[in-house]
């Protein structure tokens, strides 16, 4: 094992659940960040596309939590925890255009059921872990130098 | 122009091809079953990236001439078996919707 | 093709950034669901063409670097997203036509689709797993 790289960077958002007002603005602020540390247009986009598609299953579904934002000297990590419902059946979950969306969210632009799948095609490292009553944690991890497909 | 011409013109795939002889009015092309309600037209054509059950109840309701899924975004095989029932024409295309539309555009609008 | 001239072909009006004008988009992409923009569009500069007029759609134009986005179906966006584009720098426009004609329209005027993303979609079933 390599041993643990250096925290270049560091932010954490809260993410209210239903605030639709709101949504989307921890993956505009992760954005911003990332471009003012002089991360390359892949990475930038890679990252924020995983940030926006975990902050609005954080919205929509959750009963909130945080997303934090870890640059290190090789990676760039998005870690999602919400204080619940929790998954039941994750791999189902994350088929593409597999969805639980109610209809106020598929007429909102969302819950059309790619979400989990495209955090993860965006992502080098991908680890989700739910548990029902409790929460979901996510952590997506992008490498920097590594070649997206 | 009939549907199975439509289908040749623009190079579809007919996944449910329950009546390929349907008069194509024109397009229609939306994500969203109200507006689809609220505005589509007998006989349009409908290009859509939703593959909820509800879009075959939507197409019926509409009287559409057939639903084009585009790059090939294939249904779930309860929305095939429910469009089979309701003798409902599903598509599927290679491009983007608008890719569809507008070839589909093109070939009713010369 | 030219913010203006795609404006002049769909008689749309700048809703914000006409002064942008000039900007050339690249290539189309049209849809209601963000979802479906999020995992479908890998370009830049991409004019997104959308019946959506919430402030998502200004969010996900703004993480994806989309050269613009037109709002059709004479929808008007509210006063908050208009700010928020003009901060942002992405020009809005909006369109009485529907999505189907204004597709066919800047198709036919040879505005090409955006291309596709490399990776499959939505033809798993089940997931094939990932790599």
């Amino acid at each position: 094992m390599p041993s643990p790289t250096r925290v270049i960077h560091k932010r954490i958002y809260e993410v209210a659940p239903r605030d639709l007002e709101r949504a989307g603005t921890v993956s505009t602020a992760v954005r911003r960040e990332l471009l003012a540390l002089g991360m390359t247009p892949d990475i930038v986009r890679r990252a924020s596309i995983i940030c926006f598609e975990g902050e609005m299953n954080m919205v929509l579904y959750s009963k909130g939590g945080r997303i934090i934002l870890l640059v290190r000297d090789d990676r760039v990590e998005l870690l999602f925890s919400d204080r619940g419902p929790g998954i039941a059946d994750i791999d189902l979950a994350s088929q593409p255009g597999y969805s639980t969306a109610p209809d106020w969210a598929r007429e909102l632009g969302f819950g059309a059921g790619f979400g989990i799948n495209n955090m993860e095609q965006n992502s080098d490292l991908f680890k989700i872990r739910s548990r029902v009553g409790e929460g979901t944690v996510v952590r997506a991890t992008i490498l920097l130098g590594v070649p997206f497909l | 122009m009939e549907l199975r011409q439509v289908i040749a013109a623009i190079g579809l795939t007919a996944l449910v091809g329950a009546d390929l002889a349907r008069e194509v009015r024109d397009g229609y092309c939306s994500d969203l079953l109200s507006d689809v309600l609220a505005h589509a037209k007998a006989g349009d054509l409908w290009i859509t990236h939703q593959r909820h059950l509800n879009v075959i109840a939507v197409a019926k309701l509409r009287d559409v001439a057939g639903i084009v899924f585009p790059r090939r975004l294939r249904p779930s095989p309860d929305v095939v078996a429910r469009a089979q029932a309701e003798g409902v024409n599903l598509l599927l295309a290679e491009g983007t919707a608008f890719e569809v539309a507008g070839k589909l555009y093109r070939v009713l609008h010369p | 093709m030219k913010l203006a001239d795609l404006a002049k072909l769909l008689d749309a009006q700048f809703v914000t950034g006409a002064d942008q004008a000039e900007r050339e988009v690249s290539r189309a992409f049209a849809a209601d669901l963000l979802s479906d923009v999020l995992a479908m569009v890998q370009e830049e500069g991409v004019l997104l063409i959308t019946g959506m007029i919430t402030p998502q759609v200004v969010r996900v134009a703004e993480v994806m670097n989309m050269g613009a986005v037109l709002f059709v179906r004479g929808k008007l966006p509210p006063q908050a997203t208009v700010e928020y584009a003009t901060g942002a720098t992405i020009p809005l426009l909006a369109t009485q036509q529907d999505m189907y004609e204004t597709c066919g329209i800047l198709y036919r005027a040879g505005l090409l689709p955006a291309k596709r993303k490399g990776f499959p979609l939505g033809n798993a079933f089940p997931h094939a797993g990932h790599p």
